[in-house]
C-alpha cells in the first residue's frame, strides 16, 4: 500500500521543528510501524536526506523506548501496544499518517521523535525501591503475600516506563506511571517500611519534574500499553494523604 | 515549607482541595434544591418566602453560606492555579489529537464549564441572593412571620424567556461539570473499591441528571403556568 | 600466553566457599577510594553497579539506551532457575549444577557452574526483598514451574515477563544508589574503547550519543556486562541495540574472546514475513508442551495455515514425534532447531517464505477445551495474532528457529576476569557457564548471580593489590585511544559511499545466518570467511553515513557497531572452522551419529577455545583452556 506520512522534524532541542510530508509505497500490511520508518529511511539515506531519528530497542513491546504519536494517539490506534507491536494491516492504502513526538515540559523533544524521559529515571530514584542491600535478606517463602496481592501487585508493576500516559494526557501528567510504582509496593509487605517516606518524596519529584495534575479523564488507562488501571492512582492519592497526615517528617 | 502548605500546594493537595470543596457544593446544590421546589407549590409563594427569610436571615444558615461562597471562590481559585500548571506542562500542543476515544467530553471539558457556571452564578446572584439581601423587596405577612416576596421577583424573572434560557443553559453546564465531578472527586480523595467504586458512578450519574433537572424544571414550569 | 583459570582447590562443593576466603578485602573505609566503571545496565550490569555502590565503592554506569531500564534483559519471558527445591521433588544445587553442565554439552568450566547453583537460591530471596512480584501459590508461597525439559520445577517466574520484573528490580537497587551518589549514571551513552595503563585496564572512552561529544573516564577497574552479540546475525530476538562494540574492542585491546562461535538459535520464533523484517519474536518455550509441530509429508508450496487446517492427518508429518518417540515435541531447543531447518531444506516448509513450520494446538483446544489453553497461553496467542494477522485458535502457528543467545563471549578467569588485569566481563557478554548450549530459564540465574553475588566479592580481591592513585584523564593513554577513536569516526563519516549501514548489516546477516547458522561445514565456513572479508573491504569503501558527528545521529552509531560485527563474524567463523565436532548449538555436518544426531569428540576438544587478536588483517591466535571434568560423566546426548 502507498502512504503520506506527515512528520515532525526538529534537529535538536533548541530547534523550533516542523513538519514535513513524506510518500512511501509498497508498504506490506505484514510490517511493522517501525519497520515501515524504517523503509522510509533508507528511502531517504538512499536521497542523502537526513533519517527520520526515533526511539526503539527490543521491538516486542516490553522495554519502553519507542514512543510516537501516531494520528493522536500515543503508540497508534490500537489498545493495548506499543508502536513497535502496531502493523501495517491497521491502516488503508492511501491513508495520511501524523507522527509526532511525546509533547509534555518534562520530556523535552532531542531530535525529531526522540525525547528526553529521564525525568522518569528521577522519580524513582527519589523512593520508586526497598532500601535492601544485596546478601542479608531473609529466605524468600519467610514473606508470604497473598495470590491476589501479588497479582494485583504485578499488575502494576507491568509498567514499562514509555510515557505514553503523560503524553495522552491534557494535563501532560505522569500521575499513572508514579502510581503504578507506588501501589506495587505499597500492596506488598517488603514496600511496608518506608511506604510512607516513599510517596512524599516520589510525589514532591513529580511536581518538580514539570508535570501537571491529574484531571481523572481516564486517557492515561486508555492508552496504556498495558492496561495500568487508573485505581492505582486512587491508591497513590490514599498513600499520600495518609503519609502527609500521620508521618513524622515535619 | 511547612508540611501542611507542602501538601496542600502540591498537586494532589490541590486536588483535595477541589475535591473537597466540590463535594460540600454538591450538597450545597441538594439542599438548594429541596429549598427551590417549594416555588412550584401551589401556594402563591407561601412556603418559599417563609424558607426564603428563614435561610436569609438564621445566623447559622447565614454561617454556612459565608463559608459556601468560600469554597466557592477557593474551587474556582485553585481550578485556575491547576490549569495554568497544566498548560505550562505541556508548551507545544498536538497537531492532531483523537481524544474522544479515550476519555469523555466533560472530563476535558471541566474548565470550559467550570467558567460557563461561573458566570451563571454571577447572573443568579444578583438575579436573586443580591436583592434578598441589599434589594428592596417589599414585606408579606403569613400568619404573624414577616417575609420577604422573593417569589414575586422569581416569578417576574421566568416570566421572560431569556431569564429561562440562562438557567436551561447554567443547567446543562452543572450536569455535564457533575457528570465527571461527583466521581471525580472520590476518585481523588482515593475513595475507590472494586465493590463500591461502580455504585459511587452510578449515583453521580444519576445525582448529575435528576438535579440539574430538578433546577431546570422551575423556570419552565413557571414560564407556562 | 598461559591460560590461567584460577579455579580453586578442593571439593566442587567447596570451592566457592574457600575461595571468598581466600580472597584479600579491601577496608570499609577504603572502599571509597576505589573508582569502578561499568558498562551496561541489564540484569548483570544494574546488580553489579547496585552491589559495588552498596559496598562503598564509586561506581560509574553506562548504557546506550535512554534509560537504564530499558536493557533487553527486560525481554526475557520465561523465569529463573534456582536451586530452591521449594517443590519438594528432588532438586538440589548438585542437580542444578549436573544438568547445566549436561545442557551445556560438556563444554562449560565445572566450578564456575556449580558456584552460579549454589548462589541461584540467594538471587531468588534478593529479588523477592526487592519487591520483584513472582507468582504464588495460595498459601502465599512461591509458584515453580518447570522449564527447559528439566526433570524438577525450579522456574520461578513473574507471569511472562520474568525479565523485565527482575530488570526492574535491579534498577531500583541501581537507581537507590544514583540518588545516594554512589553511582554516577551516565545514559545514551556508548563505550568506544577501553583504555589500559601499564598493562592494567584504567578507563574507558565513550561517545555521548546526544552532543557526539567522545569523553574519557578513569577507574581503577573496569567491568563489562554489554551482553550478547546476536545481533551479529542481522536478524535475532535481540534488541536493536544489542551490539558487541564493547567487547569486541576489549578483544582487540587483548581479552581474549571465548567460544565466539557458540550460538543459541531458539526454535520458536514468528517466522520472517518478508524483506522488511528487522528483527524476530520469540514465542515462549513453553508453547511445545502443548502445540505439535509438523510439516506435510510432500512439499506443498506456499502453504498458509488456513489452508492446513484442510490437510487430512495422514498427509501430515509430526517428524519430532516420528524421529524422538520418547521426547517428541519436547526435545531441547537445538535438536528442534535442527530439524526444523532440516524439513525446510527439503523443501516442505510452509508458508510464503517456505522457511517455516507449523505449530499446531488443534489437538490441545480439542483435548482441554479451548479455555485451558487460552489460560496457559492466552498472552502469547495474542501477540501471535497482533504480529501475523492469524487467529492461533483456529489455525495453526507458524515457527521458525531464531538466533536468540550468544553462549560465547569474553574470556574469563573464575573470579571473572578477563586475562587482562583489572578487566571483568559479566553476564550473557562473558563466556562462561553456558558451554556450547544454554538451558531455558539460566540466562537470568547467571546474569544476577555475577552481579549480585560474584564480582562484588571478586572485584574486591584485585582492587586490594591495587594502590589509591588515580589516573587523570589526561593521561597520554586516554588522549591516545580519543585521538584514534576519532580518526576512526572521521573516517566512517568520510567515505560517503552508496550503501546504507543496513544494507551491509543485511548482507552479513545472510552470511552468517547461511553458513555459521544452525548447522555448518568447512566447505561453507570457508566460502564464508571470503565473503566476509570482502564486505569488511567493501564497507570501509562504499558505505554512506549521513548528519554529522557532533549530533544525535543514529547511523553513526549503527555505522560503528556494524564495523564490529563484521570482524566478529569472521572469527566466529574462524572458530567454527576449528571446531570440527559437533556440540550444543555448533553443529558440524561433517561430526554426526549415523542418524543424523550431534556428535561431540571430547578427546580433541574438551576445551575452552579463546582467540587472541593480532592485529588488523591478521590471523587471530587460538589459545586452548583445557576443561576438566571431575564431577560430571561425560555422554552422548539422546533424546530418541
Amino acid at each position: 500500500m502507498n502512504l503520506t506520512l506527515k512528520v515532525w522534524r526538529q534537529k535538536n532541542s533548541a530547534d523550533k521543528g516542523k513538519f514535513e510530508t513524506y510518500e512511501v509505497s509498497d508498504i506490506s500490511p505484514d510490517m511493522s510501524f517501525l519497520e515501515m520508518f524504517d523503509v522510509l529511511n533508507e528511502q531517504l539515506v538512499n536521497e542523502s536526506r537526513d533519517p527520520i531519528h526515533f526511539d526503539h530497542d527490543c521491538r516486542e513491546g516490553i522495554c519502553g523506548m519507542c514512543s510516537m504519536y501516531i494520528n493522536g494517539k500515543p503508540h497508534g490506534p490500537k489498545d493495548a501496544i506499543t508502536t513497535c507491536q502496531l502493523h501495517m494491516r491497521s491502516f488503508k492504502d492511501g491513508d495520511t499518517i501524523v507522527v509526532e513526538p511525546w509533547r509534555a515540559k518534562a520530556f523535552p523533544v532531542l531530535k525529531d521523535l526522540v525525547v528526553d524521559r529521564s525525568s522518569f529515571d528521577r522519580i524513582i530514584q527519589a523512593g520508586g525501591y526497598i532500601s535492601v542491600n544485596t546478601g542479608g535478606v531473609p529466605d524468600a517463602n519467610e514473606i508470604p503475600i497473598r495470590k491476589d496481592i501479588a497479582n494485583e501487585a504485578m499488575d502494576a508493576a507491568q509498567c514499562i516506563g514509555c510515557g505514553a500516559c503523560v503524553a495522552a494526557c491534557k494535563n501532560a501528567s505522569a500521575m499513572l506511571f508514579v502510581s503504578a510504582k507506588v501501589s506495587q509496593l505499597a500492596l506488598l509487605p517488603q514496600g511496608q517500611v518506608e511506604r510512607k517516606s516513599r510517596v512524599e518524596n516520589m510525589i514532591a519529584q513529580m511536581d518538580g519534574e514539570g508535570f501537571g495534575a491529574c484531571t481523572n479523564t481516564g486517557a492515561c488507562e486508555a492508552v496504556c500499553p498495558k492496561e495500568i488501571s487508573i485505581s492505582n492512582i486512587a491508591r497513590m492519592n490514599r498513600e499520600y494523604f495518609s503519609a502527609k497526615v500521620s508521618s513524622q517528617k515535619v | 515549607m511547612s508540611w501542611l502548605t507542602e501538601t496542600l500546594t502540591s498537586t494532589l493537595g490541590r486536588k483535595v482541595i477541589m475535591a473537597l470543596t466540590g463535594i460540600f457544593l454538591i450538597l450545597f446544590l441538594a439542599v438548594h434544591l429541596t429549598g427551590n421546589l417549594q416555588l412550584l407549590k401551589n401556594d402563591g409563594g407561601e412556603a418559599f418566602n417563609i424558607y426564603a427569610e428563614f435561610m436569609s436571615t438564621n445566623p447559622l444558615i447565614q454561617f454556612v453560606s459565608k463559608g459556601n461562597f468560600f469554597f466557592i471562590l477557593l474551587h474556582v481559585l485553585i481550578s485556575i492555579f491547576l490549569t495554568r500548571k497544566n498548560r505550562q506542562a505541556r508548551p507545544v500542543s498536538y497537531q492532531v489529537a483523537v481524544k474522544s476515544e479515550t476519555s469523555t467530553w466533560s472530563s476535558r471539558n471541566m474548565g470550559i464549564l467550570g467558567t460557563l457556571i461561573f458566570v451563571f452564578l454571577i447572573i443568579h446572584l444578583k438575579g436573586f441572593w443580591y436583592e434578598m439581601h441589599f434589594g428592596q423587596i417589599p414585606y408579606k405577612n403569613y400568619d404573624g412571620f414577616e417575609a420577604r416576596d422573593l417569589y414575586a421577583v422569581v416569578d417576574q424573572a421566568f416570566s421572560q424567556w431569556y431569564w429561562v434560557a440562562v438557567y436551561l443553559v447554567g443547567m446543562l453546564a452543572v450536569a455535564f461539570h457533575l457528570s465527571h465531578g461527583f466521581q471525580s472527586a472520590f476518585q481523588t480523595l482515593g475513595l475507590n473499591h472494586v465493590k463500591y467504586s461502580p455504585a459511587i458512578r452510578f449515583v453521580g450519574l444519576a445525582f448529575a441528571i435528576l438535579v440539574p433537572a430538578g433546577f431546570a424544571a422551575i423556570p419552565i414550569m413557571m414560564f407556562f403556568t | 600466553m598461559n591460560l590461567n583459570s584460577k579455579i580453586p582447590e578442593g571439593p566442587i562443593a567447596e570451592k566457592w566457599t574457600k575461595h571468598k576466603f581466600n580472597m584479600k578485602l579491601v577496608n570499609p573505609a577504603n572502599k571509597r577510594k576505589y573508582d569502578i566503571i561499568v558498562v551496561g545496565s541489564g540484569l548483570a550490569g544494574a546488580s553489579a553497579s547496585a552491589s559495588f555502590a552498596e559496598l562503598g565503592y564509586n561506581v560509574k554506569c553506562f548504557c546506550f539506551q535512554d534509560s537504564p531500564r530499558r536493557a533487553h534483559s527486560i525481554a526475557a519471558q520465561g523465569g529463573i532457575n534456582a536451586a530452591k527445591n521449594y517443590q519438594n521433588d528432588g532438586d538440589s544445587i548438585y542437580r542444578l549444577f549436573y544438568d547445566t553442565v549436561k545442557g551445556g554439552d560438556y563444554r562449560s568450566r565445572e566450578a564456575n557452574v556449580h558456584r552460579l547453583a549454589e548462589v541461584s537460591v540467594n538471587i531468588i530471596d534478593q529479588c523477592v526483598a526487592q519487591g520483584v512480584p513472582f507468582a504464588r501459590e495460595y498459601g502465599g508461597l512461591l509458584d515453580n514451574r518447570s522449564f527447559g525439559g528439566a526433570q524438577v520445577s525450579r522456574t520461578f517466574y513473574a507471569r511472562g515477563q520474568t525479565g523485565q520484573q527482575l530488570l526492574l528490580g535491579a534498577y531500583s537497587a541501581l537507581s537507590r544508589q544514583i540518588a545516594n551518589g554512589k553511582v554516577k549514571m551516565y545514559a545514551r551513552t556508548e563505550m568506544l574503547d577501553l583504555v589500559l595503563v601499564e598493562g592494567k585496564a584504567r578507563g574507558i572512552v565513550t561517545r555521548n550519543l546526544v552532543t557526539g561529544k567522545i569523553e574519557s573516564h578513569s577507574a581503577h577497574a573496569v567491568v563489562l556486562a554489554t551482553g550478547g552479540y546476536g545481533n551479529v546475525f542481522f536478524l535475532s530476538t535481540n534488541a536493536m541495540g544489542s551490539n558487541c562494540t564493547a567487547a569486541w574492542r576489549a578483544h582487540k585491546k587483548g581479552a581474549l574472546f571465548g567460544n565466539p562461535c557458540f550460538t543459541q538459535i531458539h526454535p520458536t520464533c514468528i517466522p520472517v514475513s518478508g524483506d522488511h523484517q528487522s528483527k524476530l519474536t520469540l514465542m515462549s518455550e513453553s508453547l511445545r508442551n502443548d502445540g505439535r509441530v509438523w510439516v506435510p509429508k510432500v512439499a506443498k508450496p506456499k502453504l498458509t495455515a488456513k489452508e492446513a487446517t484442510k490437510i487430512p492427518e495422514e498427509e501430515r508429518d509430526y517428524y519430532l514425534e516420528r524421529k524422538y518417540p520418547s521426547f517428541g515435541n519436547l526435545v531441547p531447543r537445538d535438536v528442534a532447531s535442527r530439524n526444523a531447518k532440516m524439513v525446510c531444506d527439503e523443501g516442505r516448509g510452509v508458508g510464503n517464505t517456505g522457511l517455516a513450520v507449523f505449530l499446531d494446538f488443534a489437538d490441545a483446544i480439542k483435548r482441554d477445551g479451548k479455555d485451558v489453553i487460552e489460560a496457559k497461553y492466552g498472552n502469547l496467542f495474542d501477540m501471535y495474532k497482533q504480529i501475523t494477522g492469524d487467529n492461533p485458535y483456529e489455525m495453526p502457528m507458524m515457527i521458525y528457529p531464531a538466533v536468540h543467545y550468544t553462549m560465547g563471549g569474553l574470556w574469563v578467569d573464575y573470579n571473572l576476569m578477563t586475562n587482562i588485569p583489572g578487566l571483568y566481563a559479566i553476564g550473557e557478554a562473558n563466556f562462561s557457564d553456558h558451554g556450547a548450549n544454554r538451558l531455558g530459564a539460566s540466562a537470568l540465574m547467571q546474569g544476577l548471580a555475577d552481579g549480585y553475588f560474584v564480582i562484588p566479592y571478586t572485584i574486591g580481591d584485585y582492587l586490594a593489590t591495587m594502590p589509591y592513585t588515580k589516573v587523570d584523564t589526561d593521561h597520554e593513554a586516554f588522549r591516545e585511544v580519543e585521538s584514534k577513536l576519532k580518526a576512526k569516526l572521521d573516517k566512517l563519516m568520510s567515505i560517503k559511499g552508496k550503501q546504507t549501514v543496513d544494507d551491509f548489516h543485511k548482507a552479513l546477516g545472510k552470511i552468517m545466518w547461511e553458513y555459521c547458522g544452525m548447522s555448518r561445514n568447512e566447505e561453507g565456513l570457508k566460502l564464508a570467511k571470503g565473503k566476509i572479508q570482502a564486505l569488511k573491504k567493501e564497507f570501509w569503501e562504499d558505505v554512506k553515513v549521513l548528519g554529522s558527528q557532533d549530533e544525535l545521529n543514529m547511523s553513526l552509531e549503527k555505522a560503528n557497531r556494524v564495523a564490529d560485527f563484521i570482524e566478529l563474524g569472521e572469527l566466529m567463523i574462524d572458530d567454527a572452522l576449528h571446531r570440527s565436532e559437533s556440540c550444543g548449538g555448533h553443529f558440524r555436518e561433517e561430526s554426526q551419529t549415523g542418524e543424523g544426531e550431534a556428535k561431540r569428540k571430547d578427546d580433541e576438544f574438551s576445551f575452552v577455545s579463546a582467540w587472541e587478536y593480532k592485529g588488523e588483517n591478521q590471523a587471530e591466535e587460538l589459545h586452548k583452556e583445557e576443561l576438566v571434568f571431575e564431577n560430571v560423566k561425560l555422554t552422548q546426548r539422546s533424546y530418541k
